[in-house]
């Protein structure tokens, strides 16, 4: 069970080490937005720091994160990948689409970013879970 | 350009391989027992290098698992 082992101990170190990086993205975007407010008073210097380290780790995140795709099982690439492109369609699309709407007066609020990545991350998951339940 | 199908006996294979489980196959191609599922279901066609493997985890050439078909 040697080749079972290797497989399934490669999966689960690049999915922790996904989830770490992933975790550690989340914090240092929590120090980039409050951290000016609440520990240094938008200090110009902190604040770029802390929006340096934010992409730093974020960029970290990306290559772990493909590094995680390229170990996974093919069919699973293929369904990540396949949800991924749906979920970057849609970003693209319905976020061009939402942004028009304030600037040609169908909407009186301003279009959050948020809303667009909690869309994108729906249909990531709605992606994923059909791509399995095809293949079964 | 006809309908072409890859076909597969790697569900009789694993049968004749005293009963191997699809586990065991899978840990033999280093995939998960979901592709090896899929792929006896007709459901997803391998790549190259796993369909060699899933040939030599059964020791029998490639064309004894896989079939081309080439429909009208």
């Amino acid at each position: 069970m040697t080749e079972s082992n290797d497989f399934t101990t490669r999966t689960k170190i690049n999915t922790v080490q996904l989830g770490l990086w992933s975790g550690a993205w989340v914090l240092t975007t929590a120090l980039a937005a409050f951290g000016p407010k609440f520990l240094w008073e938008f200090s110009t210097w902190p604040t770029i720091l802390g929006v340096l380290i934010n992409l730093g780790v974020g960029f970290k995140m990306i290559l772990v994160n493909k590094r995680h795709l390229n170990g996974m099982d093919e069919l699973m690439r293929k369904i990540q990948l396949e949800a991924m492109a749906i979920s970057l369609g849609v970003g693209l699309v319905c976020g061009i689409s939402y942004e028009l709407l304030e600037d040609i007066k169908l909407t009186t609020f301003e279009p959050e970013i948020s809303h667009l990545i909690i869309l994108m991350a729906l249909v990531y998951t709605v992606g994923v879970f059909s791509g399995v339940r095809r293949f079964k | 350009m006809g309908n072409a199908a890859i076909t597969n006996n790697v569900r009789r294979l694993r049968f004749d391989a005293d009963e191997m489980t699809q586990a065991d196959l899978a840990a033999k191609a280093d995939v998960t027992r979901q592709t090896i599922i899929a792929i006896e279901g007709g459901k997803y066609s391998p790549s190259l290098e796993l369909a060699f493997k899933i040939a030599n985890a059964f020791g029998v050439p490639l064309e004894s698992v896989f079939q081309y078909q080439d429909g009208e």
